[in-house]
């Protein structure tokens, strides 16, 4: 079975899909049920890696390899490192919860969403897994669809526009980078002869470093608007607010990890010359800290809850690329954990933005104020989610923002230095809103009879909280896992600076 | 079987003399056969029939290929070739004059046109075709273009007490015609400048000839402005969003797809056979009518609203990235265009199934308003019609994706970086239109009128196209493969 286990991950989703299809659209309780199953089954088979996943090994592991189109060289190939373990098992748990999440928030055309909820699944963790460029770029767009359909079918007021406007940006991203994948495709024909869109393959072309300058700006383009990145964020906080809460859960928490996700695996690895260049670093670089400013200030002011979340994704998202450009150990393994810790918090805080949407369908943070006395417990996970969106200690946030601006320090202390305003500002805006939303006297009476948290709803919490314990108390698998592909992208990009250690195991060994 | 019609002529021609005969035999007897109006749908069968023996007999040329190991069956004395090019061309034909006969019958019903000889028609535009793909000769080609386009210019005039079918096919008349003179003129002067007719002569004999000859420049310059005309191709694209949209929709599809492949056919005989030489020529002007198809095809189609005209616009558009393959000049391009007309077929032809299924006496159901809501009363056209139009988009994992990415790849391949990024941009403006329709089935709500009816054929025919879009789209080795043996050069 561990032969394809990647493959069994991968296709869980879309069996739950083909079972949905059987099912009558009447039967609504049948076509939850059946979602939901197949979402936790999804996360279950994922729990394998976990467990089987050896930390000290080089390389990629649970490999799959086999011909697809074996004309153009295109392969299906699966293969998961310590990097793509991370953002895998945060896709399982995601989909799952944000399947879990849409019991009572979803009567219309059932059916249809969780054909799409699942659908997405299957797209997002073929990006994690994918080692074919060609196969990665299948599934990239596979994505947008059943996206496009969330926010289109079931989002908000204006979600027509949302919908378009988030197909559009990604897909002219996409596009692009589409032919940057061309390009490396045929220098490596040219150097060795052979077609191929095997990842670990293209690793071994050497591209002329003018080429290289703009492969990376085209597959800057498309990483960047998934980020996203300054200035190409503006589809964000309209597709984020006019989702579905499932649909800004995945969209938060996992698609937009995709474009950092990119970065790491495709734009430094491949195109290292390029990734070094100062020009390249301080434009990029200057980009994220704008866009942690930006989002934060921005956030300052919203008057939405969701929008407020939404914004508050560029400046986080801000911090994941900021650490990758870093170039160095510390900023690629906290901009990692930090992708992970985002997913989490800012999962929760969408999720928390549904409970309450559920209830009083609005999102106005004017209408609220008081919470804490009507629904306790929602106010205690609301304020776990906030301080670990916040970076409080012994919380995920903390451990992932604090190495990231290590790792910016190490660079050049002036980016740490306005990170940390981002960070003072996160925290301003955070607090503020929870003031105004939980704390003081019941305003607005409508607010009076608000029901608590369910225990399904509470069950859709408890493995996020404890997950966000868990990083933010004890770090060390996480590190330990990312240790191996992170020194070998940094070894790429610059080569000597930080010599490699020996694999932990062997110290192990040694000092016994 | 003399000197002049050996048993390898007959064999190479076999498949034209079937579909003429059954042809002729639907125009002599149809009234006699079927004599009432109810009763012409059961020529459906009939023309099911004759293309069942045209396979037999492109199996046969086929087969034959493979036993005797030669790239290529040259008959009558090197007027007609049969080779890989030519049997993939046929077979793309075939497919697509089927499902033709298929959608056909309900809508002509419905219009109360129900003649025999849309059948008969249908296999003589076929017949055209046959020549257009497999003559290796410039009168023999320009015979079969003129078969297959008067042919449609009935067709698509087939609604005769309907004045936009009747407009559209004077203005079809009018403007073909006139394009094919432009094509007589420079096959003219390519014998005037060879004193052959035979492509492969011609190519021989200009190798000889300077690029600068003006003689040489207005033989080529005609040759593309009646190609390009017939393509569909900007600035000869006027009459597409008329013609296909006075047409009756199932002539429209068999326009949009078959025509268009035999276009292509044509173009690649020509510019990959006797004009190859001269490629510094045409390249250039080429490249920019590429390019200026694919910006107007794309901008028109934004600002349709009958879904029929905005899918005819779109059908420029395509044509512009099939040039382009053309323009990349090495054999993934020729590849890529290849095989984008066959997954051209399936795609572009499922989306107009929807229009027809949809259609109704007097009510034409080809507005976007007339898709509103689909999605509640026919989850399984929207869903089907969804797939057509992320393929025509381009979006993996369907087959539309692999036919722009082959252009692509050509593109890249042969150094046009430019290009490939101005038809990769495109891409993103064609998902906009392309949405529209998406949003009006999906997400708003149904008015009353009109339902989706669909007859068997059709609903044949839907599950062919949706099959073939995803297939390819998934299991792509073996028609990639395949287009490998369409290469002339």
């Amino acid at each position: 079975m561990t032969d394809n286990l990647l493959s069994i991950i991968l296709l869980t989703p879309l069996a739950g899909l083909l079972a949905l299809l059987f099912i009558p659209s009447a039967n609504k309780q049948a076509l939850r049920l059946t979602a939901n199953i197949a979402g936790f089954l999804g996360f279950l088979v994922s729990l394998p890696l976990v467990f089987g996943f050896d930390r000290f090994a080089e390389g990629y592991q649970f490999v799959e390899n086999f011909e697809w189109i074996p004309f153009l060289g295109a392969r299906y190939h699966l293969g998961l490192d310590g990097i793509s373990l991370l953002l895998v098992m945060l896709t399982t748990l995601m989909g799952f919860l944000a399947i879990l999440s849409s019991w009572n928030a979803i009567t219309d055309r059932t059916k249809s969403y969780y054909a799409m909820l699942l659908l997405l699944q299957t797209g997002m963790i073929g990006v994690f897994l994918a080692l074919d460029f060609f196969l990665f770029y299948v599934f990239w767009e596979i994505v947008l669809v059943p996206m496009y359909f969330l926010i289109g079918v079931w989002g908000g007021p204006r979600k027509l526009y949302a919908a378009i406007k988030f197909f559009l940006y990604t897909l002219t991203g996409s596009v692009l980078m589409l032919i940057a994948i061309l390009v490396l495709y045929f220098q490596y024909h040219q150097e060795f002869g052979v077609y191929t869109f095997g990842i670990q393959e293209l690793l071994r072309i050497s591209l002329p470093v003018a080429t290289q300058h703009w492969v990376f700006w085209l597959l800057f383009v498309a990483f960047a608007i998934k980020v996203p990145m300054f200035p190409f964020h503006t589809w964000l906080p309209d597709a984020h607010t006019e989702a579905p809460t499932a649909g800004s859960v995945i969209l938060a928490a996992v698609l937009l990890k995709m474009g950092t996700y990119g970065f790491v695996r495709f734009s430094l690895p491949l195109l290292p010359d390029a990734s070094n260049t100062a020009t390249i670093v301080q434009v990029v670089v200057a980009l994220s800290l704008v866009g942690i400013l930006y989002g934060a200030f921005v956030s300052l002011v919203q008057q939405d809850w969701k929008k407020l979340v939404a914004y508050s994704s560029v400046s986080h998202l801000g911090f994941c690329t900021l650490g990758i450009f870093a170039l160095n150990p510390n900023g690629i393994a906290g901009s990692i954990i930090q992708q992970v810790n985002h997913g989490i918090s800012t999962g929760m805080l969408f999720l928390i933005v549904g409970v309450i949407y559920e209830r009083r369908h609005t999102r106005e943070i004017a209408e609220y104020g008081g919470l804490a006395h009507v629904m306790p417990k929602f106010a205690t996970v609301f304020a776990f989610a906030m301080l670990s969106s916040a970076g409080l200690p012994m919380l995920n946030g903390f451990v992932g923002e604090f190495t990231i601006l290590q790792g910016a320090f190490e660079r050049n202390p002036l980016w740490a230095a306005l990170g940390v305003i981002g960070i003072v500002l996160g925290a301003a805006y955070l607090l503020w809103l929870y003031q105004r939303t939980m704390l003081g006297k019941v305003t607005n009476r409508k607010n009076l009879g608000l029901a608590d948290l369910s225990w399904r709803e509470m069950a859709i919490f408890a493995p996020l909280i404890v997950w966000a314990l868990w990083i933010g108390i004890y770090p060390k698998p996480y590190f330990e896992v990312l240790e191996q592909p992170v020194a070998r992208i940094v070894e790429r990009v610059r080569p000597g600076v930080y010599p490699p250690v020996p694999p932990a195991r062997n110290v192990e060994a040694a000092t016994r | 079987m003399s000197e002049y019609y050996t048993a390898l002529d007959h064999l190479a021609l076999l498949p034209a003399i079937l579909l003429g005969l059954f042809g002729c035999a639907i125009f002599l007897f149809d009234f006699w056969l079927f004599p009432k109006a109810s009763d012409k749908s059961k020529l459906t069968w009939f023309v099911i029939l004759a293309e069942g023996f045209t396979a037999v007999a492109l199996w046969r040329q086929f087969s034959y290929l493979q036993e005797s190991g030669l790239p290529a069956l040259v008959a009558f004395r090197g007027m007609l070739s049969i080779d890989g090019f030519t049997l993939f061309f046929n077979a793309m034909f075939l497919v697509a004059a089927l499902l033709t006969a298929l959608i056909s019958y309900r809508y002509l019903e419905q219009e109360g046109e129900h003649q025999g000889e849309y059948y008969g028609l249908l296999l003589m535009a076929q017949c055209g075709m046959f020549f257009m793909a497999a003559s290796t000769e410039l009168v023999t080609l320009f015979v079969g273009l003129e078969l297959m386009a008067l042919t449609f210019y009935v067709l698509v005039g087939f609604l005769a007490r309907d004045k936009r079918s009747n407009e559209a096919a004077m203005k079809y008349f009018v403007l073909g015609s006139f394009s094919s003179a432009f094509l007589a003129y420079g096959f003219s002067l390519l014998y005037g400048l060879t004193g052959s007719t035979r492509m492969a002569d011609i190519g021989a004999l200009l190798e000889t000839r300077p690029m600068t000859d003006p003689l040489l420049m207005l033989a080529v310059g005609c040759t593309i402005v009646g190609v390009l005309f017939k393509l569909g191709v900007a600035p000869f694209h006027m009459w597409v969003p008329d013609i296909y949209e006075g047409a009756p929709t199932p002539v429209t599809a068999y326009l949009s797809v078959a025509s268009k492949a035999a276009a292509v056919a044509m173009l690649l005989r020509l510019f990959e056979g006797p004009l190859a030489g001269s490629r510094e020529l045409w390249e250039p002007v080429l490249a920019a009518a590429a390019i200026l198809t694919i910006t107007v095809g794309n901008l028109g189609a934004l600002s349709q609203s009958s879904v029929k005209r905005m899918l005819a616009y779109s059908a420029i558009a395509h044509a512009g990235y099939m040039l382009l393959g053309l323009v990349a000049g090495n054999a993934t391009g020729i590849k890529g265009i290849v095989l984008y007309a066959f997954i051209y077929t399936f795609m572009n032809l499922g989306a107009f199934l929807v229009l027809i299924g949809l259609h109704r006496k007097g009510l034409r159901g080809e507005n976007l308003e007339d898709l509103n809501g689909l999605m509640r009363t026919n989850g399984f056209a929207s869903v089907a019609m969804l797939i057509f139009l992320v393929s025509l988009a381009g979006i993996p994992p369907t087959a539309g994706f692999l036919a722009k990415y082959y252009i692509f790849l050509a593109l890249i391949e042969s150094g046009h970086y430019y290009l490939a990024l101005i038809g990769v941009l495109y891409v993103a403006v064609a998902i906009y239109y392309y949405f529209r329709v998406i949003r009006a089935m999906f997400f708003e709500e149904p008015d009353a009128l009109p339902q989706l009816r669909m007859s068997r054929g059709l609903r044949l025919a839907f599950a062919t196209a949706v099959v073939a879009t995803i297939g390819i789209g998934i299991f792509a080795e073996p028609f990639v493969r395949l287009t490998g043996m369409t290469l002339l050069r």
